[in-house]
């Protein structure tokens, strides 16, 4: 992983499934300040694609990077406002 | 030839400052109709309340609240039994009719089955840490989803107000739906 950003806050939803990645990266990132970036773990394969489209279809967030490792999805996303 | 020249307009032409005037209040409607759209909306009206039903509405409604959008669920029937605060725990799944469950409709139709299928979609629901009625309600209910309850459905179904969960909005109708479909981006019939 590159060390482009640093992380402020880790939410773990390992074991929960659609909607929730997605429902509570968007809680996690509303208590953070603009420029901030949370890392996302989950084990859903589907919040590849979620957390994703969300990130696009979002104003003030933007997905840095995802990352794939030993049964868990890693996602970055920065608050941009 | 016309006599007229730039500086010395016409009675019934509106000076510089009018003009200023009239750009600033055309500025200032801009902006509030802009902003009053900044946020797109979703309606969605929930019909059923079988507990394979009531999934799909409460994960989408959830779901766009966290992509922005203003959301109404509007509740009518069954869909009512979604928000009941004792009937949403035990929604059931029917196993008649549905050409996906593993028994024919004859055996699905014996007492009592209902009951078994119920059973084995809330284990599946358990085992897979899918979210349950109850969690996804309140999750939508803090991120700010309105839920209404139909007035006419409460009374036909002889449901109390306070049978509902904590900030379900009751006393409105059709009327109501409709006026959120027609401001909607998206209107959804569950």
């Amino acid at each position: 992983m590159s060390a482009e950003f640093d992380i402020t806050e880790t939410l773990d939803v390992k074991g929960a499934s659609c909607p929730m990645p997605v429902v509570k990266t968007k809680s996690a990132i509303d208590d953070l300040a603009e420029g901030e970036v949370l890392e996302v773990v989950a084990t859903d394969p589907g919040s590849v694609s979620d957390i994703d489209g969300w990130a696009s279809g979002t104003k003030g967030v933007e997905l840095v990077d995802q990352a794939e490792g030993d049964d868990v999805y890693k996602h970055y996303v920065r608050k941009t406002e | 030839m016309s006599t007229d020249t730039p500086d010395t307009p016409a009675d019934d032409t509106p000076s510089r400052v009018e003009l200023a005037a009239r750009v600033d209040e055309l500025e200032d409607a801009l902006a509030e109709a802009t902003d009053e759209d900044d946020a797109k909306k979703m309606s969605i009206i929930a019909t059923k309340g079988t507990l394979d039903m009531a999934y799909p509405p409460l994960i989408l409604a959830s779901t766009a609240a966290a992509f922005g959008y203003d959301v109404t669920v509007f509740h009518t029937f069954w869909g009512l039994d979604i928000l009941h605060e004792e009937r949403s725990k035990n929604l059931k799944l029917s196993s008649v009719g549905n050409p996906n469950m593993p028994v024919p409709n004859a055996v699905a139709a014996l007492p009592g089955m209902d009951r078994m299928t119920t059973r084995m979609m809330e284990k599946r629901i358990a085992d897979n840490d899918t979210a349950s009625i109850e969690e996804l309600l309140e999750t939508s209910l803090d991120m700010g989803v309105e839920f209404q309850a139909c007035q006419m459905t409460i009374d036909l179904m002889d449901y109390d107000e306070d049978d509902f969960y904590d900030g379900v909005t009751t006393g409105v109708g059709a009327a109501t739906a409709l006026q959120d479909m027609a401001d909607a981006d998206i209107q959804l019939l569950v």
